[in-house]
């Protein structure tokens, strides 16, 4: 007769056919029987967050760092619900996080138990898919078909909710079955014929613009590689969204800079007066596309997806390819070669003259600021932070707001999954966690979360876990005692009533690096800047950078008011002719 | 229209709704239309009527029917975004106007009153496949199979003749002839 596990077993059986290293997490009640099960299984490491959202976040950063997929564990009721943020932050950025819950036994299912709740569903809305276990025969099963759920097509997370008798009750254990299907969700659905409409529309392209998404990074980094080589063998310019930075180098001569509403001039323009747009592996989302009616009116548009509901809808495209982009770029570039084999008929010569116009734009300098010897500005210190850690293969984070926007416009990434932020849910405290996560997974890399100071207090607890797995993460907080991205709105929309945006009382933050037991620094002096982030980088362990900026900077350039891409407010200085007016508010 | 101060974007011009009617193959396992239901509701999607029951017990598998409407291109998402969820197995969607394609719904209706009256009602309902479930003196249970709106119409009119109770189902569909969806 076959071995009976119990369920606490099975889950850890599960985790190492998974080939699962860390585990995210914090015990609780309904998940005792596995907490206890973690001793007997050392190739398993678990990390004690101290908050279940720090867990979400540290996964995903674990996950898009490494491209595996994050595990977090996290007890019923107060654990499972605290952990909604990071599983809709995981859902709509499209991060693989396999979520095992404890729940109260089945019996009491259903009875308002202590610490129940509905967690599959409260967690239906913001996963791809999750489980209640309710035999123990199905466990074995459904913890093998959650990490493919999450890893496979476009990623996301899932969630596994098991009953505490569950996890006692026992069972025989069954390995992962190889290639199980899932409902026919097959994901590579294009054709060669597809792939040769794509060149025809390629070779007579005379303003084309290549707009790269997430999706080139979740693909892997051979997609970054085929991404690289289809931009050379084209030579069209290049832009991105926020969370496909790094899959093209930030500082090669045919990348535009970031796209949308906080993207480059020449980025925005030349999305808007484009005649071919090749979007791969990004979504349309809001932020990117302004205003609908007038987004890039004249092109024609190629969308490269694996998720065939991204496809027609935002923007309805003349050519979608559903597929895997490593294989679909791979195949373009592939048939390019093989037709230039014969008759090298490149169309560079065709795309001159857009250049020329490209060029034109770029000399506006939309990243422009007026910088001062008296006070750190937000923009140079990000400039100066990426000058000094350019060469050490840096992983960075972000919170969210005006500081994850300068740092998407001035730190310039050259390889994919070094960059790791909320961009579709906007999450403020994600960065800190991230950086937790990022470092498990890369523990000789240097990770730096370039934060402010409003999101880093939503999650400064885990500064906690930092010092306690001596993780040298460093917080590198833009200090302008606002929330700054809301001041910013209200400055430019709602005639700056600050309502609210200002936070008063901050802590002090070197304390505060003392009382954790890590190291702080302070920095509020433009001269004293590099060498005190020199200080910061050669310091091994982790550190609180409190970097006091310009209270009063905003985010430019940035696209306004019902106005499509090619109308922007520049600097300062563009900013009287151009003010924001009526109707156009609603779309900032 | 007011000032909109929001973070998001005004809409812009709506194209044409149209209803239609969803067939969906899903897994019988708990859940599952909580599932379907709260991708309707969760993405702003609209539900006019929805039937649902196993249809096949070996394969453990229900078919769901629902009406709704949208822009094409919602109805193009609705069916996308269904064919995701992981316990759907097919998804079929047709035009209402689909001659193709056969759609039914049953009403059971109980009528009090005068005989003459509850004759009346009984004649009315004549071209709908009357059956006549239960009978007294002063009521009538009947059950008739139509369309949506040939329901509504017979409703409206029974109500002065004596309707005084009306227990509706979804929609149903199937396609005419020897193919089945795939």
């Amino acid at each position: 007769m076959p071995k009976l596990y119990t369920g606490a077993e099975i889950v850890f059986k599960c985790l190492e056919d998974q080939k699962v290293e860390h585990i995210f997490g914090y015990p609780g009640g309904a998940v005792l029987p596995i907490y206890d099960e973690l001793k007997n299984h050392t190739s398993i490491k678990h990390i004690l967050v101290r908050h279940e959202q720090g867990a979400g976040h540290a996964a995903e950063g674990y996950a898009r760092s490494s491209g595996k997929p994050g595990v977090v564990l996290v007890t019923s009721g107060p654990g499972a619900t605290n952990v909604v943020t990071a599983l809709t932050d995981a859902y709509m950025d499209s991060v693989p996080l396999v979520c095992i819950s404890g729940q109260v036994p089945t019996h009491l299912i259903g009875t308002d138990a202590f610490q129940e709740c509905d967690t599959t569903g409260i967690t239906r809305p913001c996963t791809k898919h999750n489980w209640l276990v309710k035999d123990i025969n199905d466990l074995p099963e459904i913890m093998h078909e959650a990490f493919k759920v999450a890893t496979t097509g476009r990623p996301g997370p899932v969630l596994v909710d098991i009953p505490k008798d569950i996890q006692f009750a026992k069972t025989k254990y069954k390995k992962p079955k190889k290639e199980k299907k899932l409902n026919r969700k097959s994901n590579n659905k294009f054709s060669q014929k597809q792939i040769d409409q794509l060149i025809d529309l390629l070779k007579n392209a005379k303003k084309p613009v290549i707009y790269s998404g997430g999706g080139v990074i979740n693909s892997g980094p051979k997609a970054s590689d085929a991404l690289r080589e289809f931009v050379e063998l084209t030579g069209f310019p290049i832009t991105s969204t926020l969370q496909g930075l790094g899959a093209y180098p930030g500082d090669d001569n045919q990348f535009l800079g970031m796209l949308g509403m906080h993207g480059t001039y020449e980025a925005n323009n030349a999305m808007h007066d484009c005649d071919l747009l090749i979007n791969i592996g990004a979504r349309f989302d809001d932020r990117i596309t302004g205003k609908i009616d007038e987004f890039s009116p004249n092109s024609k548009k190629v969308h490269i997806d694996i998720d065939p509901s991204s496809i027609n809808k935002i923007i309805k495209v003349d050519l979608a390819i559903v597929g895997d982009v490593t294989k679909v770029i791979g195949r373009v570039n592939k048939t390019i070669l093989k037709n230039k084999n014969g008759h090298s008929k490149s169309n560079k010569s065709n795309i001159a003259k857009w250049w020329e116009q490209i060029q034109k734009w770029r000399e506006k300098e939309s990243l422009n600021f007026v910088n001062s010897n008296d006070s750190i500005k937000p923009q140079h210190a990000v400039q100066r932070l990426y000058e000094l850690t350019k060469d050490k293969d840096t992983y960075v984070t972000t919170e969210v707001g005006q500081h994850q926007m300068w740092a998407a416009q001035h730190y310039k990434f050259n390889k994919p999954n070094r960059w790791m932020t909320s961009g579709g849910l906007g999450t403020m405290g994600y960065g800190l966690p991230a950086a937790v996560g990022v470092q498990i997974a890369h523990p000789e890399k240097l990770v730096v979360d370039i934060a402010g100071e409003a999101s880093v207090l939503m999650t400064m607890q885990e500064m906690s876990t930092a010092v306690q797995y001596n993780l040298p993460i460093k917080i590198f907080i833009l200090n302008n005692q606002y929330m700054g991205m809301v001041r910013q709105w209200q400055e430019l929309l709602h005639e700056k009533n600050y309502s609210e945006s200002y936070s008063e009382a901050l802590p002090d933050f070197l304390k505060m690096a003392e009382a954790y037991g890590c190291k702080g620094i302070k920095a509020e002096n433009p001269s004293e800047l590099d060498e005190k982030i020199q200080e910061m980088i050669d310091y091994n362990g982790p550190v609180i950078f409190d970097c006091h900026v310009d209270p009063n900077e905003n985010c430019f350039p940035m696209i306004p008011s019902g106005k499509p891409h090619n109308q922007m407010i520049l600097g300062p200085n563009d900013q009287e002719e151009n003010k924001i007016k009526g109707k156009g508010k609603a779309l900032v | 229209m007011p000032k909109s101060k929001s973070a998001y974007s005004v809409p812009t011009k709506k194209e044409k709704s149209d209803t239609y009617i969803f067939v969906v193959w899903v897994d019988n396992e708990s859940g599952v239309l909580a599932r379907v239901v709260g991708l309707f509701s969760g993405r702003g999607y609209n539900i006019e009527s929805l039937a649902v029951a196993e249809v096949d017990a070996v394969k453990n598998i229900s078919r769901i029917t629902i009406v709704t409407t949208g822009t094409p291109q919602v109805i193009d998402q609705i069916k996308l975004q269904l064919a995701k969820l992981v316990p759907v197995h097919k998804v079929a969607e047709f035009k209402r106007e689909d001659k193709n394609v056969i759609f039914k719904e049953m009403a059971l209706f109980k009528i009090t009153g005068k005989k003459k009256k509850m004759e009346k009602c009984l004649n009315a309902c004549k071209k709908f496949d009357l059956v006549i479930l239960d009978e007294t003196k002063t009521s009538k249970v009947i059950q008739i199979t139509a369309l949506r709106r040939e329901i509504d119409k017979i409703s409206k009119k029974l109500k002065p003749w004596g309707l005084i109770s009306a227990s509706r189902t979804g929609a149903v569909a199937m396609t005419r002839g020897a193919k089945i969806f795939n």
